[in-house]
């Protein structure tokens, strides 16, 4: 399957890259030149033939994170030249290619920076508090094998599409990383909004966005100040428009529950 | 010689599962608390049978090697997911969807189980649209269809152009809900490396964690594996690149049989290879040929020109010409092997030569370029991305690549293996796809065996096993899986070699991509027979694994499955030489019909093929299962 390189005018770069052995021990910066470096190659190519190169040079490679490589599995979490997910604009880190750059560029690569997502090892960082904020709430609760008919649902192609919107959130946290307080608002508006424009999504609706507000000020996450980097570096262009869905969501619920206490606790027992 | 008892119910093929569901045994409410269930991998099949098995009461781990069980690969299925819902009103029906899919495998596949996927595919759509599924919409409300590959009706759900992605986020929140509370124990970065046979009973799994190096015992009454395809064999591939085979083979060197492992299948539209250092293949999804029509220049004088300098007459648009009935929705091992065709034949196009186009020029101008846009944006965006080309001015250049394994662990009607307690869902396992898969049947099998399948047959055998009678994790067999993965570990360490690991991988994926992908020879593969154990050897010797195990180490995690997959590249070969016909996916150039298609013996192999472990060395023992079609007549099968 392998095919002949393209005659391509091929160069060279420098990657500064963030080392750190383990979370308890202080990183630093450290250079790597690369050459032979061609414009169709991507940035994790380009991470793989360094690697390959650390590893005959009895060195240790460079640890990140990826897995699909089309942009969809959220994995990929690198800051490149201080932005998250790098130069491109709705992509993942897997989806910048080097075709970004210029010959000679000094390019700077750490891992996705919060309080929340503790580093493992050089540019992996742990990102588990999604999953958390998830488990508290982003569901509907349907039973499987308690389904009515999928067209007894009715759902307006408007609010369909407007969901679909959010729900392409891939779950990657540069939102958190791009945001001077590492705010999750962001990833939390694009569940509960997904979930609360669909009709299924109704009856946990207060419920839901009070459990996943609650747990993501538990995970440590800061609060929203409307700079809006979070959408800037969005690899799926999800609008913080959501972010006023989440508050109106939020203290509705918020005042629904002063009147009638609302359970914040997963329900629906097994 | 393993005993393979497909124990396919009795009785008319509409009425078998129903009939079935009414027999087996049953786990009463309070019982089901005292069983624990393994389930590795959290994909579609492994997060649905996770989430509903313990809706159902049972206990249940779920061990992923992702950070996050949403990052699974079924996040990246594009096109769609079939349902026989009939909402078009284009005569759709169960039965079509079950024949469409048997012709699609080439008859290749159970008629019963192919059955049952067809009758389940209606209750999976109401499962996810109740879930929040934000599945596309007419203007009325209703749930959208589109059409794919194999089928002559539009009976594909989608959500835009990520539907693997929508669906797997509703697994993922059913099973987050149980996490939630309580009923699942989520072990993320674990990557299970043996299976623990207990009295001859699947009982556990041996774990490494991923950041810290931890080697952990768990035990359970059941183990269920949903851990996707082996298609990185090949190295390129349109898999993610931590995709592997290494629960599904180390079962196998415990016993289980592997089923059909040269089944494999060349999705014919992905992004052509640019270079050496390329690490993946993307995909565009099947459903861009509902309205792309792919062509390549009539004259070998024009390939190198700009499309769009090529006159009208002087374009083969070869689908529709070869296949009038289907035209560019031809199936996908056929409309792969045409496009090898027309390269081989110096007609294709692009740098390399190895690409067709895809044009979406009438398209815009029947529907309008905002039209276009609604329905395949995404895609058009990716494809921009990765080439820097704008397919809404000129035609995208498209070239087959591996896709998806039909092959996988064998199981039978129960989705059991022939070890008793181990389970195989989703793409694992080898059942309902026969040769071929068509387009929009892996998520529908994926959510059928994890929703409705497995709940109801893991029943019958828990019921037959001792609540709580688990096997203590202290136990000989579990002392000597995990020190056998230890060893393992050390072994790859210590090894004084030179070369890393991708290195290999990348020959092997060459010499299987050379002999063992679109078309195979007798030669050819005995080439391979040669190659692949020499590169194993080299492998052995010469591999280099920088780093220590008690911490994250990428390239240690790598070095154990390419070492699988040269062990499961030989014994897809193998399977490839043994099988002397031409069936979906499998193409041997010794039989086709003069035309090119495929010819099946079904005489001689009619029937699975079912290969167990004899022992390192040794080579394997070629179990058989016959395929004995009741209902259908097994017929050429035709788009023409």
């Amino acid at each position: 399957m392998v095919a002949s390189t393209p005659s391509k005018k091929l160069f060279s770069v420098t990657l500064r890259v963030w080392r750190q052995a383990n979370p308890d021990q202080p990183g630093k910066f450290v250079d790597y030149p690369a050459h032979n470096v061609s414009p169709d190659m991507s940035f994790l190519e380009l991470l793989d033939v360094v690697n390959d190169g650390l590893t005959v040079s009895n060195a240790e490679p460079i640890a990140f994170a990826h897995d699909c490589r089309e942009g969809i599995c959220g994995t990929c979490s690198c800051t490149i030249n201080g932005k998250p997910h790098g130069p491109g604009k709705g992509v993942a880190t897997c989806q910048v290619y080097m075709r970004s750059f210029q010959a000679g560029d000094v390019i700077v690569v750490e891992p996705f920076r919060a309080t929340a997502f503790p580093i493992i090892k050089d540019l992996v960082t742990e990102r588990s508090a999604f999953d958390k904020i998830q488990q508290a709430g982003g569901f509907i609760s349907a039973r499987t094998g308690a389904a009515p008919d999928a067209n007894s649902i009715l759902v307006s192609k408007a609010d369909a599409d407007l969901a679909m919107d959010a729900a392409a959130c891939i779950g990657c946290g540069a939102c958190v990383a791009a945001c001077k307080n590492a705010s999750a608002m962001l990833f939390v508006a694009a569940k509960v909004s997904h979930l609360g424009l669909m009709p299924q999504g109704q009856p946990e609706r207060d419920r839901r966005v009070l459990a996943m507000v609650q747990t993501m000020d538990e995970a440590g996450f800061g609060n929203c100040t409307n700079q809006y980097e979070c959408s800037a570096v969005c690899p799926k262009n999800i609008t913080h428009d959501f972010i006023a869905r989440l508050n109106r969501d939020y203290v509705g619920a918020l005042f629904r529950s002063k009147l009638q206490p609302v359970s914040t606790s997963a329900g629906g027992g097994a | 010689m393993a005993k393979l008892d497909s124990k396919i119910p009795s009785g008319p093929l509409a009425d078998k599962w129903q009939q079935h569901k009414t027999q087996i045994k049953l786990v009463n409410p309070a019982n089901k608390r005292k069983y624990e269930i393994i389930v590795v991998g959290a994909g579609l099949a492994g997060s649905s049978a996770a989430a509903t098995l313990a809706e159902l009461g049972y206990r249940v781990k779920s061990f992923v090697f992702h950070d996050s069980p949403r990052r699974a690969h079924s996040i990246a299925a594009q096109g769609g997911i079939n349902g026989a819902k009939n909402y078009q009103n284009d005569g759709d029906s169960v039965h079509r969807l079950f024949y469409d899919t048997l012709k699609g495998g080439d008859y290749r596949a159970r008629e019963a189980n192919v059955h049952r996927l067809a009758e389940v595919s209606t209750n999976i759509i109401d499962q996810c649209a109740a879930q929040g599924v934000p599945f596309a919409r007419e203007y009325s409300g209703h749930l959208a269809n589109r059409s794919f590959g194999g089928a002559q009706v539009s009976r594909t759900f989608y959500a835009r152009g990520q539907t693997g992605q929508q669906l797997l986020l509703g697994a993922y929140s059913a099973l987050s809900r149980m996490v939630g509370q309580g009923g699942v124990e989520l072990h993320p970065n674990s990557e299970m490396l043996d299976l623990v046979i207990v009295d001859g009973h699947a009982k556990g799994v041996i774990v490494r964690d991923l950041n810290t190096g931890a080697i952990t015992r768990h035990s359970a009454d059941a183990v269920i594996l949903a851990t996707g395809g082996y298609g990185n064999v090949f190295n390129l591939s349109t898999y993610a690149r931590q995709s592997n085979a290494t629960a599904i083979w180390r079962a196998y060197k415990r016993g289980a049989c592997m089923a059909n492992p040269c089944y494999t299948q060349i999705h014919p539209t992905c992004i052509p290879v640019s270079g050496d250092y390329q690490s993946k293949l993307t995909l565009m999804s099947e459903s861009l040929r509902n309205d792309g029509r792919i062509w390549v220049p009539k004259n070998k004088a024009d390939v190198k020109k700009e499309p769009s300098a090529i006159a009208e007459s002087d374009r083969d648009y070869y689908l529709e010409r070869i296949y009038p009935s289907f035209g560019n929705l031809a199936p996908r091992d056929v409309s792969s092997r045409a496009a090898m065709r027309m390269c081989d034949e110096g007609r294709g196009v692009g740098e390399t030569g190895l690409g067709v186009y895809l044009d979406f020029a009438d398209a815009i101008k029947r529907l309008g370029e905002p039209a276009v846009r609604e329905r395949y944006g995404n895609l058009f965006d990716i494809y921009h991305e990765i080439t820097a080309e704008n397919a809404y001015q000129a035609p995208m250049r498209i070239f087959p690549a591996v896709h998806y394994t039909m092959g996988g662990l064998w199981v039978d009607y129960n989705l059991m293996s022939n070890v008793p307690g181990l389970f195989v869902l989703g793409e694992a396992n080898f059942s309902d796809h026969g040769a071929n898969r068509l387009g929009a049947s892996a998520l529908m099998q994926g959510l059928a065996d994890g929703y409705f399948v497995i709940p109801y047959t893991i029943g019958d055998y828990l019921a037959q096993q001792k609540p709580s009678a688990r096997s203590n994790v202290d136990r000989p067999e579990f002392k000597q899986a995990a020190e056998s993965v230890s060893a393992q570990t050390k072994q790859l360490l210590n090894n004084p070699g030179k070369e890393p690991v991708s290195h290999f991988h990348k020959r092997l994926g060459k010499i299987m991509w050379e002999h063992c992908g679109m078309a195979r020879t007798k030669q050819g593969l005995e080439t391979a027979l040669q190659k692949i154990p020499a590169l194993r050897e080299e492998f052995v010797a010469n591999v280099k694994v920088p780093g220590s195990a008690e911490t994250l180490n990428q390239s240690l995690e790598q070095a154990g499955r390419v070492g699988d997959f040269l062990d499961l590249g030989e014994l897809m070969c193998r399977d490839a030489l043994t099988r002397e016909e031409s069936c979906g996916g499998h193409f041997r150039e010794e039989y086709q019909y003069p035309d090119g298609e495929c010819k099946r013996d079904d005489e001689k192999f009619g029937h699975v093929a079912a290969w167990e472990y004899q022992g390192p060395g040794q080579a394997p023992l070629r179990n058989v299962e016959p395929l004995n079609y009741e209902f259908t007549k097994m017929s050429v099968r035709s788009y023409k």
